[in-house]
């Protein structure tokens, strides 16, 4: 078993560097960026425009969290190809694996984050919003210099669980061909016949990194809330 | 000066404000009294617009004349709060800021204060209202009194032409209570325009200039402090001995 583990082990490694962390860093960026653009554009004022834009990414999220992940990975990767648009896509829209899995992680991601940064948002008194509006500061002032610092406060144990979910969730890509570390484990098992051994061996790999975030998290908490009551 | 005339508001077609005419004068201290939903504190926002009244006139000096039944500009708005320092009965303190980045905040971001200059300003105010050993921690770490004194100080960081206080003491204690009544007579020694809503009769009748009596969202008395304290209208002798009864109490 423990030649098993040494010969596995760089190549799992190999696929987590790869593969399994780019996907879940660069998925999460995305996602963040789109989740923070959905709250706002969710908790924006109600005009004619913003009605409409506020309906679309409205059906976003909910089309996002009410499918499977693997679901939409299928979709992206195996589906869209079907999907001709004359003149944009006359073939059918073609992706990489890894791009398929980086847009359906990062939607994904951002569907679920938005609710939370909206949570977060919506949870900040009034009395902030007003105190900011009194001296004169702009909309877009109040919200990036007074509500969302200490929204991200409130937000990060719940985002950073969606992190922790994310990276385990990135095995899922090995469905669509991507050779990150499950997928790499399931080669191997094909070939050793160990695949009690594979599994338990990547599983072990990513509690670890999972726990490694976990820690990351702590810390984080515990600088973000120096402004909390002491 | 300041100056209303026949303003209006309404809450689910309730009226806060009916037909308020007065007038605020310069360098001086203005109080506002009333029984709790008469609508001293809907007055008070309308003067910084965080309140919109649905109709009348609002006359700020010679720079501002608006017409609430009309729309008011982005930059009206920002330009009117920056004239009128607005403190809050719960302090509003920025939670996630230590206390000399309250105070510098709005001369940084709004004025576009040189930073050093805003930290010198701000520890001067710290030193006026005697908080200079608190700049650097945060709000959580204040008791009320404190607190409020310095949102007090952050008012008068944007160097305001009149500073609005909402009720500034209800949330405290009496002791707590008399370290910021202390500073805001400083305050008003110094001729700073100040509009104030409070419920402290002791506090209004040894700081106000000018009462305001407001009552079911009318102006029922608009006089000098003086005639409102030795009034012979029965209504505001009521009011005037109930408040006393409950500061004594």
């Amino acid at each position: 078993m423990w030649e098993i583990i040494k010969t596995a082990t760089p190549q799992l490694i190999s696929a987590g560097i790869k593969y399994s962390i780019p996907i879940a860093l660069i998925s999460f960026f995305f996602g963040m960026v789109l989740a923070l653009m959905t709250a706002l554009v969710r908790l924006s004022h109600k005009n004619r425009f913003f009605l409409i834009v506020k309906g679309i990414f409205r059906f976003y999220v909910w089309l996002f969290r009410s499918t499977p992940l693997l679901v939409q990975l299928f979709i992206a990767y195996f589906g869209l190809p079907y999907l001709t648009i004359p003149g944009i896509f006359p073939n059918g829209i073609k992706m990489s694996p890894f791009l398929a899995g980086i847009l359906v992680f990062s939607l994904n991601t951002g569907a679920y984050g938005s609710e939370t940064i909206r949570a977060s948002i919506l949870s900040i008194s009034k009395g902030q919003w007003e105190a900011a509006y009194s001296i004169g500061m702009k909309k877009m002032q109040v919200l990036w210099d007074i509500i969302l610092p200490q929204a991200a406060r409130i937000s990060l144990p719940p985002l950073s669980n969606s992190f922790i979910s994310l990276v385990k969730d990135t095995s899922l890509a090995a469905s669509i061909t991507i050779p990150e570390m499950f997928e790499v484990s399931q080669q191997i098992a094909a070939q050793n016949y160990q695949p009690l051994t594979m599994y338990c061996l990547v599983a072990f790999y990513y509690a670890i990194v999972c726990t490694l975030l976990s820690f990351l998290q702590s810390y984080l908490e515990k600088i973000t809330s120096r402004y909390t009551i002491q | 000066m300041i100056r209303l005339t026949n303003v209006n508001k309404t809450f689910d077609k309730k009226p806060a404000l009916n037909q308020i005419s007065t007038e605020f004068p310069e360098n001086k201290v203005t109080v506002i009294v009333g029984p709790s939903g008469s609508g001293k504190s809907t007055l008070l926002r309308s003067l910084n617009l965080l309140e919109r009244p649905e109709s009348g006139q609002y006359q700020f000096n010679h720079d501002f004349d608006i017409d609430f039944s009309k729309p008011i500009s982005d930059k009206t708005i920002l330009k009117l709060r920056q004239k009128t320092g607005m403190v809050f009965q719960g302090y509003n303190l920025f939670a996630h800021l230590t206390i000399i980045k309250n105070i510098m905040e709005g001369p940084v971001k709004v004025l576009h204060q040189n930073k050093n200059e805003a930290r010198k300003n701000a520890l001067a105010l710290l030193d006026k209202v005697g908080l200079k050993d608190k700049a650097n921690v945060y709000p959580s770490n204040l008791s009320g009194g404190q607190a409020q004194r310095v949102a007090i100080a952050r008012s008068l960081a944007m160097a305001p032409e009149y500073i609005l206080l909402d009720e500034p003491t209800s949330a405290l204690d009496p002791e707590l209570e008399l370290g910021v009544l202390k500073v805001l007579l400083q305050i008003a020694k110094e001729q700073q325009s100040m509009i104030i809503v409070t419920h402290n009769m002791a506090f209004a009748q040894q700081v106000a200039d000018k009462m305001i009596f407001l009552e079911d969202g009318q102006i029922k008395f608009d006089g000098s402090a003086h005639d409102f304290f030795t009034t012979n209208n029965q209504r505001i002798a009521d009011f005037i001995s109930a408040m006393t009864l409950h500061e004594i109490k």
